[in-house]
């Protein structure tokens, strides 16, 4: 019997990989089914990709669900201009390689003011980079629904945070006036200017991405292994030495050290963990005996109590 | 005597196994072999409630350094035994902190070597109501808190009801508190048998209940048999490792079609998450509310061609022929059919302020269809009692009400009891776009109010001051119900009769 998919669709790698385990399989159903839902209930949804391990199983997550038919919406990249540069170029690679649309988007007042994270304080930058720049991605583009990968295990304000969190028309959450969400119904209806932003991962743990990753053989940027790399001590991290604008401070030393990242953002503000890591058995072992959160690494989560809270409220993801 | 009998009442069911087989499984973290339990925990802050999640968390190793750091920091102050306040760990937004309550249903989650868990946290007072029926809609299973010193209270009886409203069937009774009242087995089994009363008149018959001290974590994941060698039950977390996930109850297929994949001329597939019953390539189905019958062709996913698909899993669907099919349907087993009709019986829980108002016009979204309905409530249920008392007014917020669904267009649905996916349903106001209540189906009404569509009637054609005198009689009240009653100029109604007679 002939087949009636597409002939390009007919060679898949994946066939002889082993079936996911009932656990991870709930969720990458969960996620598949949210995907779906949003792309039908929305004029214009957009992705947010961070290039970090959460974008990357989102991707993947979003690759499968719409198989064998292309992603149906862009990726938008709200960047700094002050990301890993191995992040940028990994970017590109899996943009090219799946044959997705990506719209980056770098918040131009903030490039012309030259706001950086050393000159205005971890909290103004974020603010203007990554928030004030997101909403302007969004406005521009005009997108009702914005999937991002959130989950709610990260932070405090998100174990409360709806998978569809509705937003006003100036991108701002009220946490205490969200709409109810029952069984798996998700209330897709706004008005115009309105917006939503899904969160496919909501129910994910930090050990479930990187199983997942494992099992579904999902490339990742190769920060998270580790490898001796040029770092130096500030505000009590270890960051990435790399970049030619990080300027050393008097006492400051630059020195190779075997390390990885947990989390990845912005590098003057993204801390590394000294680990010996270099495979993902290795990572989810660390993970499993791990005694600090992964947002440990981040300067802008540790601001001051509830500020991510405060930060979504704003608009921030 | 083995104390089990009382304090365990009534062990859980055969599925589960007995109780107190638990192999000591140490090492390696085996492969999850089930999705993970959902469950609800239902009390107050006085019974204890943050302090047993925290101490869930924190005994599993949820918590994190830096996340206790954070909460010494932000309460300046430890419990007796030098850990953080677990209530600011939940409490996650700032209101909820300067309040000191629990406002909304937050998600936590933890793992044990055999299984992972999500926790649906919500607020015990009676004022939401609404939150714990979101919490209960998707889980597997309820714990319920008491204070031993307390035992059960009214707020006991409607957790427990809420509960099995929502389905669920599994109860785990933490009588917590329990060092201060001096690990007094007597208290613990006379609270356990006040317990098991009410779960039974409920009609739940898996019921578990633990002497907990969730501040000194007994019981909770260890054990508390240095303090009460008396119980040799299991600690919560075992029960919790243990407890059956619920799944969809129906035989039939059910597909409720998400959207129609059409990447190339040569390529029409239906994309959802099937919602009940499996599906093989060459299987018989049918489109609802089309009715139009085809086979399966083909299940499509990324990973390979499938040869099989079971509830749960989101697929694509090839059918063998051209069918119009499009987001809203749900593809079905020819076999074991939904039910389809204009009119519904529904048990619902009323989410927002202005109540759920009858002969307004709401959006009903059920699987992935939405359509327009209206309401008439016909009782309230009386949380304290347990009773249904006739109500055909607005439902205030809060309120769990039996209701009549009218649609303009076909539904279709199975009883809630046989298929909590597509027996479920939520409210939208047109006006404000938010959801205003969840509901349930519980039966089909046939096109004539309540009655078989088998039985005999009788149509008669009266002047309408009769008829009024007629319907204000008590006889006739009491089984207005089943009347269906249209008012007509006289000329149509003759055009009616005659219309019966050919």
């Amino acid at each position: 019997m002939p087949s009636i998919l597409p002939e390009t669709e007919l060679h898949n790698p994946q066939t002889t990989k082993t079936p996911l385990d009932p656990h991870l399989k709930a969720l990458e159903n969960e996620a598949i089914h949210i995907f779906r839902e949003v792309a039908a209930e929305f004029d214009k949804p957009v992705m947010l990709y961070s290039v970090g391990k959460d974008s990357s199983v989102l991707l993947h997550l979003a690759r499968k669900a719409f198989y064998p038919g292309r992603v149906p919406f862009p990726l938008l990249h709200v960047n700094t201009g002050w990301k890993f540069a191995e992040m940028i170029s990994f970017r590109d690679e899996i943009i090219k390689t799946y044959d997705l649309d990506l719209i980056e988007h770098v918040n131009p007042r903030g490039a012309a003011e030259n706001v950086t994270p050393f000159t205005h304080g971890s909290a103004l930058y974020t603010d203007i980079m990554k928030t004030e720049g997101l909403r302007q991605a969004l406005d521009a583009g005009g997108y009702d629904a914005a999937f991002g990968g959130a989950r709610r295990d990260e932070e405090a304000s998100r174990a409360k945070e709806r998978i569809y969190s509705f937003r006003t028309p100036d991108h701002r959450w009220d946490p205490r006036n969200q709409r109810p969400e029952l069984w798996n119904l998700y209330n897709g209806m706004i008005r115009k200017g309105e917006s939503v932003r899904a969160f496919p991962l909501s129910n994910w743990t930090e050990v479930d991405i990187w199983r997942y990753i494992q099992a579904e053989d999902i490339p990742i940027v190769p920060l998270y292994f580790a490898k001796s790399r040029p770092v130096v001590e500030r505000d009590g991290m270890t960051i990435l030495a790399e970049d030619p604008r990080l300027e050393l401070l008097p006492g400051e030393i630059k020195r190779d050290e075997v390390i990885r990242f947990r989390t990845l953002g912005c590098f003057p503000l993204t801390g590394a963990i000294r680990s010996e890591a270099t495979t993902l058995d290795d990572i989810i072992s660390e993970l499993e005996t791990a005694t600090v959160s992964e947002r440990q690494g981040r300067a802008i989560d540790r601001d001051q109590s509830g500020s991510m809270e405060k930060k979504k409220r704003e608009g921030y993801f | 005597m083995s104390v089990s009998a009382t304090a365990q009442i009534g062990t859980l069911e055969a599925k589960t196994g007995t109780v107190s087989a638990f192999p000591a499984v140490e090492g390696a973290r085996a492969l999850r072999d089930t999705r993970p339990l959902r469950l609800i925990t239902c009390g107050s802050v006085d019974d204890g409630k943050s302090t047993l999640i925290g101490r869930l968390l924190w005994d599993t190793k949820a918590v994190k350094d830096d996340q206790a750091a954070t909460l010494r920091r932000d309460s300046g102050q430890q419990n007796d035994l030098g850990l953080p306040d677990f209530a600011l760990l939940l409490d996650g937004l700032q209101a909820e902190r300067e309040q000191g309550i629990t406002i909304d249903v937050a998600y936590r989650y933890f793992a044990t070597d055999k299984r992972s868990f999500i926790v649906a946290d919500t607020p015990g007072h009676e004022q939401y109501t609404r939150n714990m029926a979101t919490g209960a809609s998707t889980a597997d299973l309820a714990v319920l808190l008491v204070d031993a010193r307390a035992g059960l209270l009214e707020q006991t009886r409607r957790h427990a009801t809420i509960a099995t409203l929502m389905g669920i069937k599994q109860f785990v009774l933490a009588v917590n508190k329990i060092d201060l009242i001096g690990y007094d087995r007597a208290r613990f089994d006379q609270i356990s048998h006040e317990f098991r009363e009410l779960a039974l008149s409920l009609g739940v018959r898996q019921i578990t209940a633990i002497p907990v001290s969730a501040l000194k974590g007994e019981n909770v994941v260890y054990d508390g048999s240095a303090s009460m060698p008396w119980y040799d039950g299991p600690t919560l977390v075992e029960v919790l490792e243990l407890a059956t996930v619920r799944s969809a109850q129906t035989v039939g297929f059910r597909l409720p079609v998400q959207r129609v994949s059409r990447p190339g001329e040569s390529f029409r597939g239906y994309q959802g998450t099937v919602a009940g019953g499996a599906v093989k390539p060459g299987d018989s189905v049918v489109i609802l509310p089309s009715g139009m019958v085809a086979n399966v062709a083909k299940i499509v996913t990324f990973d390979l061609v499938r040869n099989a698909a079971v509830a749960g899993d989101a697929i694509t669907l090839v059918l063998d022929r051209q069918v119009d099919v499009s987001r809203g349907d749900m593809i079905v087993s020819l076999d074991s059919q939904p039910q389809t009709g204009l009119s519904f019986d529904a048990q619902i829980v009323a989410l927002q302020a202005d109540g759920i108002q009858p002969a307004k016009r709401y959006w009903l979204k059920s699987g992935s269809r939405r359509q327009r309905v209206t309401i008439q409530p016909t009782s309230q249920l009386d949380l304290k009692s347990g009773k249904w008392n006739a109500h055909r007014e607005t439902l205030p917020m809060n309120a769990i009400g039996k209701v009549h669904l009218s649609f303009d267009e076909q539904a279709m649905f199975d009883a809630y009891e046989q298929n909590r996916i597509t027996g479920a349903f939520i409210l939208i106001d047109p006006d404000t776009n938010n959801t205003v209540a969840g509901g349930m189906i519980t039966a089909k009404r046939s096109s004539l109010s309540g009655i078989h569509t088998e039985d005999n009637r009788v149509i008669l054609s009266l002047p309408a001051d009769l008829a009024d005198q007629l319907m204000a009689t008590e006889l006739f009240a009491a089984r207005r119900e089943e009347a269906d009653i249209r008012r007509l100029p006289a000329g149509k109604a003759n055009d009616v009769l005659a219309g019966i007679d050919n």
